[in-house]
């Protein structure tokens, strides 16, 4: 055999080692995506990041705020935009006359408020990127109560450490799943996490989460819960829904949307 | 596979040209980058279109976008828009057979992405995990080469190096490349792109990745606006990586043209035949 053949032959077989090799990643990847345990080292990256981002900021680190100019001129809505229940339409039927937002669970005083007495408590107005886990931005001006203040009326006990949001939006066609989230303590007494019932200037629409989303302006969108009915102090959210603490969370979304 | 008696008869003499450190981490790097490109082009299929800017409502269009239409004879057909322009790119970008062989909409098809079907939260599991690790890595690598002075020695261009651009880039254009003795350093151009790689671009992807994190937005508020706030940023980020893939398709065709075997083989058990047959 020649050596020309021999180079050509060697230069061949890796190329097919090197083809085999991509397919093997792929599908390996693929393979391993499906385990229960690979994804479990994956998460090391998840704690990784949090760990991180909590030690170059601190508790009252503030997000970007922007100029009215910045604004976005439209505000995309994403996910629900308009809750498919017969209670959610009855109250939305009478522009929310009705709504009264539940607070209890891990506090000393359970209290349930009407939109007159979120407007009456401390607010925070301020104009804020809002970063959807998809890669899309929008910039949009929002008032709310300050969550603070909330949690400073209903008293969480020593071993609150969550607190939960439960909505009005129902995940499936049947009714059931109801979209929810959870902040730790920390972030749901940042200066920044506010109950909004205004968006840019305006009351709240429908399609962005009337009458009361949530604003946690240093994570992704999908913690900013719409169509908030009820909040719940909690020690751990292991027995809600999926155990994860929240609706994306429980399909394999990371709880701290962060990153 | 040749057998020993059947290969070529090796002259000239082996010596170690990488340390078992840049070995390792050369591979750490070629696996990472792998995963974090397929991962990263999942991701960005959850939102193909990319903008500059602080948001995506700016007011002007994406200056990318991948998109499908369906045709009325119910035919899937993948539309690019770029700066403006549009292409029909089906079968590639916008639209293209899924692993089953059914047309779907979606950015870049099911073989570049990890994972193959459309599963966001998985790919960003994945991109973060290899982010840490090329970072980690990537750490290790320019102590390594700072400390044993492989920086100094081996990837600081010379006086010599500098006044030979002109005829090495002539030299690289035409394939010929340096044999013997002269082939037991870098060449001036592979200087410039692994310092460029190392010091510039993976830094810079670094930056625009981290600059797209709500959380490290508040780290120091307003320093996202130095790479043109968090949308630019995500275009930044995928210019790069491209731009690294780049690299990366220049790099392993000199590999190949400079003595294939002879390279890898370098990178793996670290030794390099100079002259002789395999040198070249």
């Amino acid at each position: 055999m020649s050596r020309t053949f021999l180079r050509g032959d060697r230069r061949r077989f890796l190329a097919r080692v090197a083809g085999a090799a991509g397919a093997m990643l792929l599908s390996g990847c693929n393979r391993l995506s499906q385990t229960e345990w690979f994804p479990r080292i994956l998460g090391v990256g998840e704690k990784a990041s949090a760990a991180a981002a909590a030690l170059v900021t601190s508790r009252r680190s503030m997000a970007q705020e922007f100029t009215e100019a910045d604004r976005s001129p439209q505000f995309r809505s994403n996910g629900t935009s308009n809750p498919d229940s017969p209670a959610y339409q009855a109250l939305a039927a009478q522009g929310f006359a009705a709504y009264r937002l539940e607070v209890g669970g891990l506090v000393a005083a359970p209290a349930s408020f009407s939109l007159a007495e979120l407007r009456a408590l401390p607010a925070r107005t301020q104009i804020t990127r809002h970063d959807c886990v998809e890669g899309w931005s929008a910039i949009a001006k929002w008032k709310g109560a300050r969550l603070a203040a909330v949690l400073d009326a209903v008293r969480p006990t020593p071993d609150a450490r969550y607190a939960v949001f439960h909505c009005a939006d129902p995940m499936e066609a049947d009714g059931s799943d109801l979209y929810y989230e959870s902040i730790d303590l920390d972030d749901a007494r940042h200066p920044q996490t506010i109950l909004a019932y205004e968006m840019n200037d305006a009351a709240l629409p429908v399609a962005n989460g009337a009458p009361i989303r949530l604003r946690v302006e240093r994570q992704l969108g999908y913690k900013h819960a719409k169509y908030v009915m009820r909040i719940e102090l909690v020690a751990s959210f292991d027995r809600i829904a999926g155990g994860r603490g929240g609706y994306w969370e429980d399909q394999g979304y990371q709880w701290f949307a962060g990153i | 596979m040749p057998t020993t008696a059947e290969r070529a008869p090796a002259t000239g003499y082996l010596y170690r040209r990488h340390s078992l450190p840049v070995r390792i981490t050369h591979w750490i790097n070629a696996i990472a980058l792998t995963i974090l490109l397929m991962s990263g082009l999942q991701i960005f299929n959850a939102h193909p279109a990319l903008y500059w800017g602080k948001s995506s409502y700016a007011g002007a269009p994406p200056w990318l976008e991948m998109g499908a239409l369906q045709k009325a004879d119910g035919d899937l057909v993948g539309i690019t828009r770029v700066f403006g322009r549009e292409f029909d790119s089906t079968g590639l970008f916008g639209a293209s057979n899924n692993r089953a062989g059914a047309p779907v909409p979606r950015g870049f098809p099911w073989w570049t992405t990890i994972p193959d079907n459309a599963w966001l939260s998985m790919a960003r599991s994945w991109h973060f995990f290899f982010a840490w690790i090329l970072v980690l890595n990537g750490l290790c690598y320019i102590a390594h080469s700072v400390g044993s002075g492989h920086l100094a020695r081996d990837l600081a261009p010379t006086g010599a190096d500098w006044r030979g651009v002109g005829r090495s880039l002539v030299d690289h254009l035409r394939l010929r490349h340096p044999a013997g003795e002269a082939s037991k350093r870098y060449n001036v151009l592979q200087k410039f792109a692994y310092l460029a790689v190392v010091f510039v671009l993976l830094p810079l992807l670094l930056l625009a990745g981290l600059a797209m994190s709500p959380w490290l937005g508040a780290a120091w508020p307003g320093w996202v606006d130095v790479v043109g706030g968090r949308q630019s940023a995500r275009s930044i980020h995928f210019i790069g990586a491209w731009l690294l893939s780049g690299f990366v398709l220049i790099h392993v065709f000199e590999v190949a043209v400079t003595g294939l075997w002879n390279n890898l083989r370098s990178m793996i058990t670290g030794r390099y035949r100079v002259g002789g047959e395999e040198g070249s």
